[in-house]
């Protein structure tokens, strides 16, 4: 799983074999696939973009082509051991009722996220007063798909509000882990594993 | 198309036994004509059976014989081609209800007359039972996967649904588990126009003279603007002239899109039986494939292991998209493994019949596992 994005990584590490996954904003299928060569996981995606479904498609993956704000009600309860929302909760419209969503599907939910608490995103709203484009937030404000920016600490107030608990949480500064004690200031991203 | 590397071959097949209708009939030594393409293997895994949509037949890939034009689907099977006939051995049958060489209100009866209106109403149920036992006479357990656009889809649903132990996968193109009421009053303006001509007779137009060609052809005309886009046949004619430089005021064809569409709907009565598009619509409407079973799509795919895959095409307003995802949810919901995608392609509901490398894509991953 060499090629995975870090934060895929650390899901793929951290699905239990055999089991059955939901992957919602799938993308181009890396972690489907990944999950089912590499884990016999038996892996399903949604995908919004109809070109990354074709190549998901042409992995020989299970994907339909939806929105996770409006399509995930069509999915029973409980039909999968984990729902996973990589890099996706921070474009829908409501983050708070597509987590519902996740955990009503999923026994279980990862959701990985840039953290718009990390210091260059400080400094550069606090020196230049303007929105960050970084690294991994590389589009200016007018085009970015983040319309929800969130935080580490805003993301653990929702989840409290909402009654989830936190099985796991990982922390990445560029392809590092760090720690939960500076992940506030010093993670690019965070990785969370919930249950009801 | 005689080229031997095809494997091309052309036949056509008895049932043994009587065909049981849903209508309570059943029909006794009824004929089915098919075309295959490729070998069939040993141990005959790798058959792909292809349904062919309302206005084709089995003629997928060697040319047409009434109208010489190639295969309806010959840019997509082949050897090599997205449906690889190195690989797959593909039947494509053409319909019960048809009229190139099935049984249908063309042939003849026991009496020795054509069946004509005498012929009992079908389903799409009806035609996959019938291909079915021709699987059986092939001595075809199980398919490789089940395939068809438009009314091929609904086969391909049908035959997933009803037999699903006899196909490892279905691929359904721009199509539906159901018709629409839009659907149903587009093809009942098609079978009033052929009736309401008067050398249809009551379907009896068989025994000399021409048949109700004027009522067919506006009928394909109707139906043909169905399989288009707006944006298709405004890029294709926009309110250009038809040979001429200004407009007659009268009635000739003084627009192109008028003498395309003329066109269209003539040269379509020298190549189909105007009874068969009666029977052939009528059991395009009468499909609903969550109504044969208790009212619950996703009820239609609870004894499926089949994978699936839906595409449908945002320009095509005969089957949009939303019958596609319909299908997909119902699909999630039985806990089938399925994929959807809608893709983006400007040439309407016959988008599936041309070039859409996006769909040749889709086509080839999902048929190749």
């Amino acid at each position: 799983m060499n090629a995975l994005r870090p934060d895929l990584a650390i899901i793929a590490a951290n699905v239990a074999p055999g089991c059955r996954v939901l992957d919602v904003g799938c993308g181009d299928g890396a972690l489907m696939a990944a999950l089912r060569d590499e884990r016999g996981i038996d892996a399903r995606g949604m995908e919004l973009d109809p070109h990354n479904v074709a190549l998901c498609v042409a992995r020989g993956l299970s994907v339909i082509q939806g929105d996770a704000d409006s399509d995930l009600v069509e999915y029973p309860d409980a039909g999968f051991d984990y729902a996973i929302l990589s890099q996706t909760l921070q474009t829908t419209k409501r983050p708070d009722r597509v987590l519902d969503e996740l955990l009503r599907i999923g026994r279980k939910a990862f959701v990985s996220f840039p953290n718009f608490a990390h210091w260059r995103v400080r400094a550069s709203l606090m020196w230049h007063g303007r929105m960050p484009v970084t690294r991994l937030l590389p589009v200016a404000w007018y085009e970015t798909p983040n319309i929800h920016h969130v935080t580490v600490s805003d993301f653990r107030d929702l989840v409290r509000a909402r009654g989830l608990t936190v099985e796991g949480a990982w922390f990445l500064s560029g392809d590092q882990r760090i720690s939960a004690a500076a992940a506030s200031w010093r993670a690019e991203h965070a990785v969370f594993l919930l249950s009801r | 198309m005689s080229d031997p590397a095809l494997n091309l071959n052309h036949a056509s097949q008895v049932l043994s036994a009587p065909l049981r209708l849903d209508g309570g009939q059943s029909l006794d030594g009824v004929c089915l004509a098919y075309e295959t393409c490729g070998r069939l293997n040993a141990d005959k895994s790798n058959a792909i059976l292809l349904f062919h949509a309302l206005t084709m037949d089995q003629h997928v890939v060697s040319d047409h014989p009434k109208t010489g034009k190639p295969g309806w689907w010959q840019k997509s099977v082949g050897p090599g081609k997205v449906i690889d006939t190195n690989r797959f051995f593909v039947i494509c049958v053409n319909v019960l209800g048809g009229c190139m060489g099935s049984t249908g209100p063309a042939s003849i009866a026991a009496d020795g007359r054509p069946w004509a209106m005498r012929f009992p109403v079908i389903t799409i149920r009806d035609m996959v039972r019938a291909q079915v036992a021709l699987l059986d006479a092939f001595g075809i357990d199980q398919v490789h996967a089940v395939v068809g656009g438009s009314m091929g889809g609904m086969q391909a649903l049908s035959f997933a649904a009803n037999w699903p132990e006899r196909t490892r996968a279905a691929l359904v193109i721009a199509s539906t588990a159901r018709h629409s009421a839009q659907n149903i009053a587009f093809h009942e303006v098609g079978r009033q126009a052929i009736m309401a001509d008067p050398k249809w007779r009551g379907g009896d137009y068989h025994a000399g003279g021409k048949g109700p060609e004027n009522g067919l052809a506006v009928a394909r005309m109707a139906a043909h603007i169905t399989y288009l886009s707006e944006a298709g046949l405004t890029d294709k004619f926009g309110r250009r002239l038809q040979d001429r430089t200004a407009k007659t005021f009268g009635f000739d064809a003084d627009f192109q899109v008028e003498s395309y569409l003329r066109h269209q709907g003539l040269s379509f009565t020298d190549r189909f039986d105007a009874n068969s598009y009666l029977y052939i619509t009528r059991a395009m409407d009468y499909f609903d494939l969550a109504e044969e079973h208790g009212g619950k799509l996703a009820d239609a795919f609870a004894g499926s292991t089949a994978r699936f895959c839906l595409i449908s095409f945002d320009t095509d307003w005969l089957y949009p998209t939303a019958e596609s995802r319909t299908i997909a949810h119902a699909l999630n919901a039985a806990g089938a493994p399925v994929s959807f995608v809608e893709l983006s392609a400007p040439f309407g509901h016959d988008s599936f019949l041309l070039d859409v490398p996006a769909q040749d894509r889709v086509i080839a991953g999902f048929l190749n596992q």
